[in-house]
């Protein structure tokens, strides 16, 4: 039994460490987003938040936070909007092609972004709307509208499709029904789509990159600065960022939790 | 959504194969039905090299992910408790939402020559060990990307698996390597090699960690694809550059699909 234990407390450190070298890319660029030396090397100088003071005096900095914000919100709006829709679709409906409807919904994240940059760039650019900020959020509406889709559809296979046949059968119409029935049960899933999509949106370079022109978003502004010289100012705007992702994603995670709680009684109850 | 999807998602991608058969002329994109970009693309030398090489990197950073990730996720879905697993699952979430260019420059502080490894290694005595601008800083790049997400596959995979198939393997005095090889992989088959298969597709298209922890130098077709859109307006190469990848891919997963689903003979 001596080497149960041994294999057992092996297996843990070797989690340890793969966690370790997982985070220890965070972890740095955090600490080094303080220190005061221009190359980034031990032992550390001394605590600074000037690089956050240079990065958020850049005008271009500026700029791309405000087109991500906007980007973020238009897009994870939509995306959550769409994905509803689908999500319904696929729950209320059986119709011939369904996979393939399916299949189409959920396929984008698995083209490979750089692919899905190029070809959006093309195709936008030949009906003339690359180069803005709405070519941003036309393509992060694509990439984020089947994660939305996923999580509202989770949601909705866990309610008892005969709900809302119910609420017809007491006089609502298809409307009422909609917004009575199903829209309160799924709400905890859809403003966690919301935040997620926003979290993906906020981090999502490279398409970003390919059509966005002139009109770049953080990330792509952080691909700017990796491409120039070394600079802490990337530690600080990736901090700024992974505060804001990490503060949505805990969102998500809370009203995803709640929702656990909430439903739970309620399946006691049967 | 369906309509939505259709516009912004499938027609670009129809676009790209229309687009390949198109020709640039004086700067500017014709439409035209010539084969061209894909008799420049397919008899340059230098695509065939980095496609060998995308093929090359791709596969040795499944492998070593695969490898590195299987004892993980066998340690998490084995040996921890409920609490410690659920915390494990969330820590390995948090890496999909920080930005994967902030890690990748932040591995250019571990890794250059004045960097914080090399720092401890001349301390040690050893000097001083190249690891940026090598296969080895692409490859750190590359697992920074798909390691968190390749456990957690694994990890899904793993947990399903019929605990007592293992007890029954213990009884039948089955050695513990061997019911790890013969008992527990067969029954997790599906799982491992659809994570080995997103890791694939992950590091066949990304070009960050090749260009910024490998140097660049040695492109891969996710380079040659940047380069040449970015550059120049020679669009129709790179969709043609695109719809070899993609065919590539697709080939590769109806392989390991196959494989994955595939009845056990013998």
């Amino acid at each position: 039994m001596n080497v149960d234990r041994i294999i057992s407390w092996g297996l843990r450190l070797y989690i340890l460490a793969a966690l370790l070298f997982i985070f220890a890319p965070i972890v740095a660029s955090f600490v080094f987003s303080f220190n005061s030396d221009r190359f980034p090397s031990l032992p550390l100088g001394h605590f600074t938040t000037e690089w956050y003071e240079v990065t958020f005096s850049d005008p271009l900095v500026l700029q791309g936070f405000r087109n991500s914000l906007l980007v973020g919100v238009i897009a994870s709006l939509v995306a959550t909007t769409l994905g509803f829709g689908a999500a319904y679709v696929d729950y209320r409906f059986r119709f011939p092609g369904k996979n393939l409807y399916l299949a189409l919904a959920l396929l984008p994240p698995t083209i490979p972004v750089i692919i899905l940059g190029l070809a959006m760039l093309a195709y936008l650019s030949r009906v003339s709307l690359s180069g803005s900020v709405w070519s941003v959020i036309l393509a992060h509406v694509v990439m984020c509208a089947p994660f939305a889709m996923a999580i509202i559809r989770l949601r909705l296979s866990q309610m008892d499709p005969s709900l809302e046949a119910a609420a017809w059968n007491l006089g609502a119409n298809e409307w009422t029904a909609l917004r009575t029935v199903i829209l309160p049960f799924t709400r905890p899933a859809i403003l966690a789509a919301l935040f997620i999509t926003m979290a993906v949106s906020f981090d999502e370079f490279a398409v970003a990159w390919f059509v966005a022109g002139l009109q770049e978003t953080l990330p792509v502004r952080v691909l700017g600065f990796l491409q120039g010289q070394v600079s802490p100012r990337i530690n600080a705007v990736g901090t700024v960022v992974f505060i804001a992702t990490i503060t949505l994603v805990v969102a998500a995670q809370l009203l995803l939790m709640r929702r656990a709680a909430q439903s739970a009684p309620a399946t006691s109850d049967k | 959504m369906l309509l939505w999807q259709l516009v912004f998602f499938a027609f670009p991608l129809l676009f790209l194969i229309a687009l390949s058969f198109w020709q640039v002329r004086n700067f500017r994109l014709e439409p035209a039905l010539q084969l061209g970009n894909w008799s420049y693309v397919l008899g340059s030398e230098s695509f065939w090299i980095a496609y060998g090489r995308s093929w090359l990197y791709s596969a040795s950073a499944t492998v070593v992910a695969s490898c590195l990730a299987f004892p993980c996720a066998y340690g998490i879905a084995f040996k921890l408790g409920r609490n410690a697993q659920r915390f494990a699952i969330f820590l390995l979430v948090i890496p999909f939402f920080t930005s994967y260019l902030v890690r990748v420059y932040s591995w250019q502080i571990f890794l250059t020559d004045a960097g914080i490894i090399n720092a401890l290694l001349e301390q040690v005595g050893v000097g001083t060990v190249p690891m940026i601008n090598t296969f080895f800083g692409t490859l750190i790049g590359y697992l920074t990307l798909t390691l968190p997400l390749v456990i957690l596959l694994q990890f899904f995979s793993l947990v399903f698996v019929d605990r007592s198939l293992v007890e029954a393997a213990h009884n039948l005095q089955c050695g513990r390597m061997r019911t790890v090889f013969e008992v527990v992989i067969p029954s997790a088959r599906i799982g491992l090699v659809i994570a080995a298969l997103f890791c694939f597709i992950l590091t066949f298209g990304d070009f960050v960690s090749p260009l910024y922890l490998g140097g660049g130098a040695e492109a891969t077709l996710p380079i040659l694809i940047t380069d040449t859109t970015k550059s120049g307006q020679q669009w129709p190469r790179a969709a043609t550059i695109a719809l070899t990848m993609i065919a590539t891919l697709l080939a590769v997963a109806f392989a390991a699909i196959a494989f994955a689903y595939r009845t056990r003979g013998k």
